[in-house]
């Protein structure tokens, strides 16, 4: 890799475009940890809201009526507010009333914040993504299932859920694409993903219009990476002649 | 066709059945004989339909007692004593509701698999059987969307028969396809009738009707209004209304 880090000083001292992340070892092992730092909360994200939306449409489905009005009016808390105060909501609120409790130092650190907020705000989302599919699956198809002697659970999980999220996977798409550019808010509570450890890099390096290009094209790819992922995802479940 | 044996092994008493305000079944009666074919005909909204998903335990009655076999179907609560009933009779829908994300073998194995928990192997020989039964041996890996209507309702067909049932329930089963595709469905009902399966139609094929069937309802306003063999009921209706609709379908 030496001669492209080579080449990147060169262009510096050719044309004043500057590049510290890729020529300057301590630039590049910042940017680095704060790339992995993005990918590693999408993917924890990503994940832990995918999940928390499969329980909150299965629970919404549930005979409980209480278990419902819960799961109603947290996706109306977290969908009807921004993330960044979510965020802050968690951080500074529930993470001062825990300090609060605890006597000293953070109970709950800045990253495991970030995680749980942003998942809770995708999750919202996610359980109205599930909760449509498994309202498109025909009531027929329901009824044949149960006319052959399956059990709610087995009709759930071998007939409505495989079915319900073929037919959410392009509005789960959309949702986890915002959920990885929503990470960047974790910046506001000092978590060192990408775009912080830019703004780190350009405050020392006076770069900031090369530093806001590169992060524009590192999204671009991340962003990409994951929507590639995902469409062969959809094409992997695909089933011929079921229309989506 | 083999004699029908006295024993009922359905028998309907009195049911009444309503959907909120609207009473769609207003005392209906009859008893079906181990080996017997009942078709049901009437216009839209008389109650076949209904009829039909009661006696599978899909909707539940306010008054009166059905029983098929040994089971009391109006009696039946928890959701595992209607599932031993849905091993004895199995229903077979218009709109053949087949999986659509699994093939034509997994749909004739999933049930049997899953509900009854039968050896995978076993069922899967069967299930090959099944489909060679009703002339689809060729599609088993074929997806239901990839299917003509008659073969997805053929399917449906073996799906049932893959629980063994006792009863097979047919909710005008052909009203959706076009009429070429018709007769490889009734050809396949019929071969299971001459094998002596107890069989409960609802249609609107009436020439079918009078061939296959050993007794025939008409039905209208939730009610039965005239019984009889094909026969006297397609040729000597008794009463105005069953004169009046057979006027229009014949």
């Amino acid at each position: 890799m030496q001669p492209v880090w080579d080449w990147f000083r060169w262009l510096y001292g050719a044309t004043g475009i500057n590049l510290t992340v890729f020529y300057d070892p301590f630039d590049r092992a910042r940017f680095a940890s704060g790339f992995v730092m993005t990918v590693e909360l999408s993917a924890v994200c990503i994940v832990l809201s995918i999940v928390i939306g499969v329980l909150g449409a299965w629970i919404q489905g549930s005979r409980l009526r209480v278990a419902r009005t819960v799961v109603h009016w947290y996706i109306q808390a977290f969908r009807n507010t921004p993330p960044l105060v979510q965020l802050y909501f968690f951080y500074f609120g529930l993470g001062g009333l825990l300090r609060g409790v605890g006597g000293s130092g953070p109970v709950v650190s800045n990253v495991t914040w970030a995680i749980v907020s942003l998942s809770f705000f995708a999750g919202a989302f996610n359980v109205e993504i599930f909760r449509s599919g498994i309202e498109a699956v025909p009531r027929t198809t329901v009824e044949a299932a149960e006319s052959l002697g399956f059990s709610r659970m087995q009709t759930y999980l071998r007939i409505v859920f495989p079915l319900a999220f073929r037919i959410s996977l392009p509005a789960l798409n959309n949702n986890l694409v915002n959920l990885v550019k929503t990470t960047t808010l974790a910046y506001a509570i000092a978590v060192p993903e990408m775009l912080y450890v830019s703004s780190q890099v350009w405050s020392d390096e006076l770069n900031v219009p090369e530093m806001m290009n590169v992060l524009l094209i590192c999204y671009f790819l991340l962003v990409g990476i994951l929507v590639y992922v995902m469409h062969r995802w959809e094409r992997a479940l695909r089933v011929p002649g079921f229309g989506i | 066709m083999p004699e029908a044996t006295a024993e009922p092994i359905v028998v309907v008493d009195d049911v009444h059945q309503s959907f909120g305000e609207v009473e769609v079944l207003k005392g209906v009666s009859f008893t079906v004989a181990k080996g017997g074919v009942v078709c049901i005909i009437g216009p839209s909204g008389s109650g076949k339909s209904t009829l039909l998903r009661c006696i599978n335990g899909l909707v539940p009655i306010q008054r009166g007692s059905i029983r098929v076999a040994n089971f009391d179907v109006h009696m039946l609560g928890s959701d595992k004593e209607k599932i031993a009933l849905r091993k004895e009779v199995s229903m077979v829908f218009q709109q053949y509701n087949l999986f659509p994300h699994k093939t034509a073998l997994q749909n004739v194995m999933m049930a049997p698999m899953h509900v009854l928990k039968e050896n995978p192997g076993e069922v899967r020989e069967r299930a090959i059987a099944l489909l060679t039964k009703v002339g689809l041996a060729a599609k088993q890996d074929a997806y239901p969307g990839e299917l003509s209507g008659g073969q997805q309702q053929r399917v449906a067909i073996a799906r049932s028969l893959a629980m063994r049932p006792e009863v097979m329930l047919f909710d005008e089963v052909t009203a959706a396809l076009d009429p070429e595709t018709v007769k490889e469905v009734l050809n396949t009902i019929r071969g299971l009738a001459q094998e002596g399966m107890t069989c409960i139609l609802v249609t609107h094929e009436m020439r079918f009707a009078r061939e296959i069937a050993d007794e025939v309802h008409f039905t209208d306003g939730g009610r039965i209004v005239e019984s009889g063999p094909p026969a006297e009921l397609f040729d000597r209706p008794q009463m105005d209304r069953t004169r009046a609709f057979l006027s229009q379908v014949l």
